[in-house]
């Protein structure tokens, strides 16, 4: 059999249904073989390899499956790097398969040849170069067995076109032989049965919990040990969907754009349970004032997680689902608890914050505001939505404003912040559960940076949704030039945008606008129920800021709840410095 | 963040010998902006596998991270932080010394002696001589040649083993320890 028979018939052992991908001359015998293949394996024909990544980072993200990117080499290869970045900040299970200019010529500045192992180490969880087709079928077992376990993250296979030509036996290995490779599982029982004590007897517990808990698929686990402990939690932004926003022990976000309650929570806490989180800077502000009356629990799958930001008293490397469970089990077996702890005065005090000082915005008449657009959204789409975003102020609206229910409802760009992920996510995701709707918050300037992906949606059709915050602005940059650089606006003008009705049209999709806040239900009502393919450009108020904020490098009792009141109530745009 | 006050630490690390292994563990240095101090490689009676001997200081902090992240690679078996057990450690130098007159040159050849290094050429003009020991005996016998001349130096950077008592965990079940005499440990 030939290598790129083997490598489709090794990607179905694994059990793949969609690739995402992109051809060129490295690849092609890997192509011509998947065109004998239709029937068993799907192709998503991308516009920019970077969409390939970001699409099936939505695909595996919302789906708990690996993603897996099929690209040509050289700049095919070189295209993939925002995503496998991405991929890896995320810890998002991707395979990514690169096509290379044969072996004879690897070295040779031969034609679109990029050293792509040495170019991607970097940003991937590990990354092979097959020289020899007899050991391909090993290294793509190896490949998807190290993306999906432990810290799930990206794996490049980066393939010389003579190994996809040359021949073999076809032999698939039964198991993984790799005796340095040991991923956490179940977390060190004595250091469990420590926390839960620790949880037990807290006076002002909290549980702060990450994108680690949606990935273990721990949700239900968690949602069970917060009713039996009665612990107030706070998701990271990652952590949105892990614990129903709507649950009464949920305090919302915490971090930089997160709630009064999580992050005064956290800040008077005597004990902090973090899971699945990694104490990102976004997330803990000034980090020496973080938490600072807590005693911290840790648990995280991947050891050098823990005491690498905060030094923790209790550290359990583990599988998030896995240590959540034996928590439970440990509270039912050793410590017969007559009820939940009721914790009455921290409760109020926790209640009495969230009442106080809810997420909230002015209300105007003559404009969309952004909040608005996402509120009506949650309205229309009963909260139900797989919701992607890209990475701005909207992205922080939707954060603040959605309320998501579920794990793997909501897809963003959490660690390295990349425009341009939430459109190639949002068809990723549609290609995997293409009955349920899926819609795409951006901005306007998130938007421009895969915009070409209108193309593979409307080709796919898809049934996705792209919601466009058009404020005219790199919005999130010009808040911080207004608020720390004397309101200066450098550079952060969208003075020339494109007309995104015209754009979708031009695209054979469906555009529509709402200018007025009169429009702004009927046009949502009717996008989302038009099939295929919508753009909503919705024209929101310019210089609307996302609050609360922490200024960076501020501790999170030092949040700025509401804009300083310049005397205007309705301020217009500024001319653009 | 290069562990400003931090000691310096030998790592141990034992690796698959597979290209682009030690570049991912010299790249996960630079990458977080920890240094090398020296760095020697080679694969072990097993040739499967690589013996990195790595260099490098910080913080307890910073050596936490550094292990742990360095552990966590794919195709890393183990890594020790040898300052953590008891253990020997040896540098290897070649260096060209200047020799203008017989009395120059006899005071390189007492130095030798005295440090038991090496001479492994010797020309009209310089000497060439090779030294082993920890980097603070190389260091002292660069000192006592740098007045005469030295043309040119090459060191390997450290490389370190465990002692055997060490490696036997001090277990008093095993009788007294055998105490070995370092071999050279003059100065």
């Amino acid at each position: 059999m030939r290598g790129a028979k083997i490598l489709i018939e090794s990607l179905l052992r694994e059990g793949v249904d969609t690739i995402f991908g992109y051809p060129g001359g490295a690849i092609l015998h890997v192509y011509d073989e998947l065109a004998h293949a239709r029937d068993r394996i799907g192709h998503v024909l991308v516009r920019h390899e970077q969409g390939a990544v970001h699409a099936a980072e939505g695909y595996a993200r919302s789906t708990g499956k690996v993603g897996v990117v099929m690209v040509t080499s050289g700049p095919g290869a070189t295209n993939c790097v925002t995503g496998l970045a991405n991929a890896l900040m995320d810890s998002t299970p991707i395979v990514c398969i690169t096509g290379q200019v044969p072996t004879h010529l690897i070295g040779n500045d031969a034609f679109q040849e990029a050293d792509v192992v040495g170019i991607t180490r970097p940003c991937t969880k590990y990354n092979y170069l097959v020289k020899d087709v007899r050991d391909l079928a090993r290294v793509v077992k190896e490949a998807f067995h190290i993306a999906r376990t432990g810290r799930p993250g990206p794996v490049v296979i980066d393939l010389p076109k003579d190994v996809t030509a040359a021949k073999t036996t076809f032999v698939w290995p039964e198991a993984v032989d790799l005796p340095s490779y040991r991923p956490a599982g179940k977390g060190d029982p004595e250091k469990v049965r420590q926390a839960v004590a620790m949880m037990v007897a807290a006076e002002r517990p909290i549980l702060y919990v990450g994108g680690g808990v949606v990935n273990a698929d721990g949700a239900a686990a968690l949602a069970a040990l917060a009713e039996a402990l009665n612990l107030p939690v706070t998701p990271t932004l990652m952590g949105l969907g892990a614990f129903p926003s709507a649950h009464p022990n949920c305090l919302g976000m915490l971090g930089m754009h997160g709630t009064y309650a999580a992050n005064m929570g956290v800040s008077n806490a005597d004990l902090l349970v973090a899971v699945g989180a990694r104490f990102d800077d976004r997330v803990t502000g000034r980090l020496k004032d973080f938490a600072p009356h807590a005693r911290v629990v840790h648990v995280d799958v991947d050891a050098s997680s823990i005491n690498k930001n905060r030094v923790v008293e209790v550290g359990i490397v583990g599988d998030a689902r896995s240590v959540l469970e034996q928590m439970l089990l440990c509270l039912d077996r050793d410590m017969r608890l007559e009820g939940p702890p009721p914790r009455e005065a921290w409760w109020a005090t926790l209640r009495g914050w969230s009442s106080q000082h809810p997420f909230r915005y002015r209300r105007r008449r003559d404009v969309i505001m952004p909040q608005a657009v996402i509120e009506e959204l949650h309205r229309l789409t009963k909260g139900d939505a797989i919701v992607t975003s890209d990475v701005g102020q909207h992205q922080m609206w939707v954060a603040q404003y959605y309320g998501f229910k579920r794990p793997r409802q909501w897809l963003n760009s959490g660690g390295l912040g990349t425009m341009g992920y939430g459109f190639p996510a949002a068809i990723g995701a549609a290609k995997a559960h293409p009955g349920r709707p899926v819609v795409c918050v951006t901005g306007d300037g998130s938007f421009q940076m895969c915009i070409q992906e209108m193309a593979t949606a409307v080709q796919e059709k898809v049934n996705v949704k792209v919601v466009v915050i058009n404020n005219n602005y790199l919005g999130m940059v010009r808040q911080w030039q207004e608020l720390f650089y004397s309101r200066t606006y450098s550079e952060v003008g969208m003075e020339w945008l494109p007309d995104f009705v015209k754009l979708a049209e031009a695209y054979h999709a469906r555009g529509l606008r709402a200018t007025v806040p009169g429009e702004l239900r009927p046009v949502l009502e009717q996008g989302l129920a038009t099939p295929g393919l919508v753009v909503l450009d919705m024209i929101v108020s310019q210089e609307e800021s996302v609050y609360p904020m922490v200024p960076a490098g501020a501790s999170l009792q030092e949040m700025v709840l509401e804009p300083p009141d310049d005397g205007s109530e309705d301020p217009e745009p500024r001319d653009l410095a | 963040m290069n562990g400003e006050g931090g000691a310096r630490h030998i790592l141990s690390i034992l690796v698959e010998n597979r290209f682009g292994e030690l570049c991912r563990i010299v790249g996960l240095f630079s990458g977080r902006g920890y240094n090398i101090d020296s760095l020697c490689v080679a694969p072990t009676p097993d040739p499967a596998f690589s013996r990195i001997i790595l260099t490098t200081n910080g913080n307890d902090a910073i050596m936490e991270q550094i292990i742990k992240q360095v552990g966590k690679l794919v195709r890393v078996l183990e890594v020790a932080d040898l300052n953590e057990v008891d253990h020997v450690e040896r540098e290897m130098a070649l260096l060209i010394v200047k020799t203008r007159n017989p009395a120059e040159r006899q005071e390189v050849l007492n130095l030798v002696g005295v440090f038991r290094a090496k001479v492994i050429d010797i020309a009209p003009d310089a000497i060439t001589v090779e030294t082993t020991g920890s980097q603070d005996k190389v260091d002292a016998l660069l000192g006592l040649l740098k007045p005469l001349g030295i043309q040119d130096i090459v060191r390997t950077g450290a490389v370190a083993i465990p002692r055997i008592s060490a490696a036997r965990g001090r277990d008093e079940t095993r009788g007294p320890e055998l105490v070995v005499p370092e071999a050279d440990s003059a100065v």
